[in-house]
């Protein structure tokens, strides 16, 4: 990425977004109040959303589910077209600042070609998490307290032992534990209203029943690696690599992604979680040695996500993730993106930026200047705010936050004592390799055997 | 218009989708004392036996009344348990120290702490009734957590969830 590209981002500021996202805030300190208990203030708010929806498909639904709320009356359904109003805010938003994005680097993006439709909602465990969903809502943030928050904790065992729910059970038990930390809420003297709610339109949506599966396209080819990206929540790792795709057969090269992930506990956190994910060697060595992979018939989503499987891969000749993406990432095609995931934090757009300076929380290139985010240089990788202050050169993620973007650093190249240095997000997939890290490792014990063991022992199987 | 930095920072908190609610536990050795949590009320947790390793103990310390209580999973009292705290309490409130924090172990209980820092120092209750069978049923749901199978397709929910950053 150029400088002269991050002016023009940065001189791209969507028209409308900010009014959006205040229609949007009308509906997430509702939330915080309770639906029950709407003042004049927060039902103007929310008239105002179904006003700004009128000339759309979802106007009429919209209104009725205003009306409905105001009159004290909610139903699944009236939540539910609440948070697809919301969720469609937050879309219209993703779309102009990924549309800004792709212009200023000139990124091709294939179109949307997989499945708009859902099926209708399931009972069982989603009717379940619907309910839990409403009585959040019913209560508001304010009204949540211990015995709400642990009401869902049967739901989210029923969620778990379906690996079809799983990424639901997954943000619900994210949510939850944030509440049950939070609680009582009241006490909290401002909330983390547009989070929350982020997190409560999309439980609510996934809730309405998986749609169909989008068909996956085998692919085949070599996968040249960007870097790693690392979440994580008390129950939750995954690590998600971003990638250029040489298709066999010399189609153009592809920017995907993949993701392996495991359930955990919160006392395994930091280079540790990389153990959780043992089952995938030949990903993370590639990851810790910086190789390519040579992938066969590997399912690949509409969305630009491969489903890992290692029999269908396997380790090839190293390769420099900054090589990648100076030659193939300017002629990559980017992947569309899939409905439910138009959201501008789901905006993660790798970029290669070189012969910057920085102070290790913003970087300047020919007088552009760009932040890094502060929330996203992770324990369980090499790479840190001071190493940023000494880089150069980064292949990173191009995020979003409200207004502003942001770089989360994936790869820097630095002079650190006058020598060159380079470190990648995933150099410590195979273990640590900073000495003094690994020591402070090594003194800690490996958190994973011992509960292992614990579990192997105590959970009679 | 005048912006002054609270606000600045109040609006981040309540408009930013990323920002970080729960603080991320801080690392700490797990062989003695697998299972600690701030929950339903109490200081809570598991504590391997040193001698039987098919035996752990449950101990809980009350926020509020401090009441303390341990026994072994079996729901047989801890021997070693008298009018103050046995050493699997102790181990329990030192982890527990290790892992949240002195002052968030004693927010939630109601605790003051005395200038060492002694956290059972500072507590007044008496041994009472314990829900171990609770606990108990709680660290192996904890467990189960290690159990599941692995994750086979991505979780976009969890960008909202970036992995914590160092204390370095």
């Amino acid at each position: 990425m150029l400088g002269v590209q991050l002016t023009e981002l940065r001189a791209a500021e969507p028209a409308g977004a900010a009014a959006a996202l205040d229609l949007a805030a009308g509906l997430d300190d509702a939330l915080g109040d309770g639906l029950a208990r709407l003042g004049a203030e927060r039902l103007a708010a929310l008239t105002d959303l179904a006003g700004a929806f009128a000339a759309t498909p979802l106007g009429p639904a919209l209104a009725e589910a205003v009306e409905k709320i105001a009159a004290g009356s909610v139903t699944d359904e009236h939540l539910a077209t609440l948070a697809g109003a919301r969720t469609a805010l937050f879309g219209a938003v993703h779309d102009a600042g990924l549309a800004a994005l792709d212009t200023a680097l000139g990124r091709a993006r294939a179109e949307w070609a997989g499945p708009a439709t859902a099926e209708p909602a399931a009972a069982g465990p989603l009717a379940g998490c619907r309910s839990w969903l409403r009585e959040l809502a019913i209560a508001g943030w304010r009204g949540v307290g211990r015995d709400l928050v642990s009401a869902v904790d049967q739901t989210v065992e029923a969620l778990l032992a379906d690996p079809a729910h799983r990424r639901l059970a997954v943000l619900v038990d994210g949510l939850a534990a944030e509440l049950r930390a939070a609680s009582p809420v009241a006490a909290l003297e401002s909330l983390p209203a547009r989070r929350w709610a982020d997190l409560w339109s999309r439980a609510l949506l996934l809730a309405q029943g998986g749609g169909p599966p989008a068909d996956a396209e085998p692919v085949s080819g070599r996968l040249l690696i960007l870097g790693a990206d690392a979440h994580e929540h008390g129950t939750a790792v995954q690590v998600q690599v971003h990638a250029v795709l040489e298709p066999a057969g010399g189609a153009p090269p592809r920017l995907v992604r993949t993701a392996v992930g495991a359930g955990k506990v919160d006392t395994i956190t930091g280079p540790a979680v990389w153990r959780l994910l043992q089952h995938h060697p030949k990903l993370l060595t590639a990851l810790a040695e910086r190789r390519a992979l040579e992938i066969t018939e590997l399912p690949l989503l509409p969305g630009g996500d491969l489903l890992w499987d290692e029999e269908r891969a396997t380790a090839a000749e190293p390769v420099d993730p900054f090589a990648t993406a100076r030659v193939l990432l300017p002629r990559a095609v980017a992947a569309p993106v899939p409905p439910l995931d138009r959201h501008p934090v789901l905006i993660a757009e790798p970029v290669l930026i070189e012969g910057y300076r920085s102070d290790g929380t913003t970087l300047e290139l020919d007088g552009a200047t760009l932040e890094i985010d502060p929330r996203r240089l992770p324990a369980c990788g090499p790479l840190t705010p001071q190493l940023v202050r000494s880089s150069t050169a980064c292949v990173g993620l191009l995020r979003r936050e409200g207004d502003r973007w942001l770089l989360q650093p994936l790869a820097l190249q630095a002079t650190v004592k006058r020598k060159p240095v380079e470190a990648h997000s995933g150099d410590w997939a195979l273990g640590v390799t900073d000495p003094k890290i690994a020591k402070a490792e090594a003194r800690a014990g490996d958190p994973v055997t011992v509960l292992r063991e614990r579990a192997g022992r105590l959970l009679r199987k | 218009m005048v912006v002054n930095e609270a606000d600045t920072e109040r609006a981040a908190w309540e408009r930013g989708s990323t920002v970080r609610v729960v603080e991320p536990v801080r690392p700490r050795k797990l062989a003695k004392v697998p299972f600690v949590e701030l929950a339903e009320g109490r200081l809570q947790g598991v504590v391997s036996s040193g001698s039987d390793p098919a035996r752990v103990y449950v101990a809980s310390i009350a926020a509020r009344t401090h009441g303390f209580g341990c026994s072994t999973n079996n729901n047989r009292p801890c021997g070693g348990l008298g009018a103050r705290p046995c050493k699997h309490l102790r181990a329990l409130a030192d982890e527990a120290v290790l892992q949240y924090g002195v002052d968030r172990v004693a927010r939630y209980l109601h605790a003051e702490v005395g200038a060492e820092g002694d956290l059972l120092a500072g507590l007044a209750g008496g041994r009472e009734a314990a829900p171990a069978a609770a606990v108990f049923s709680r660290f192996l749901r904890h467990l189960a957590y290690l159990e599941l199978p692995d994750q086979r397709a991505p979780i976009p929910e969890l960008h909202w969830f970036p992995a914590p950053e160092a204390v370095r």
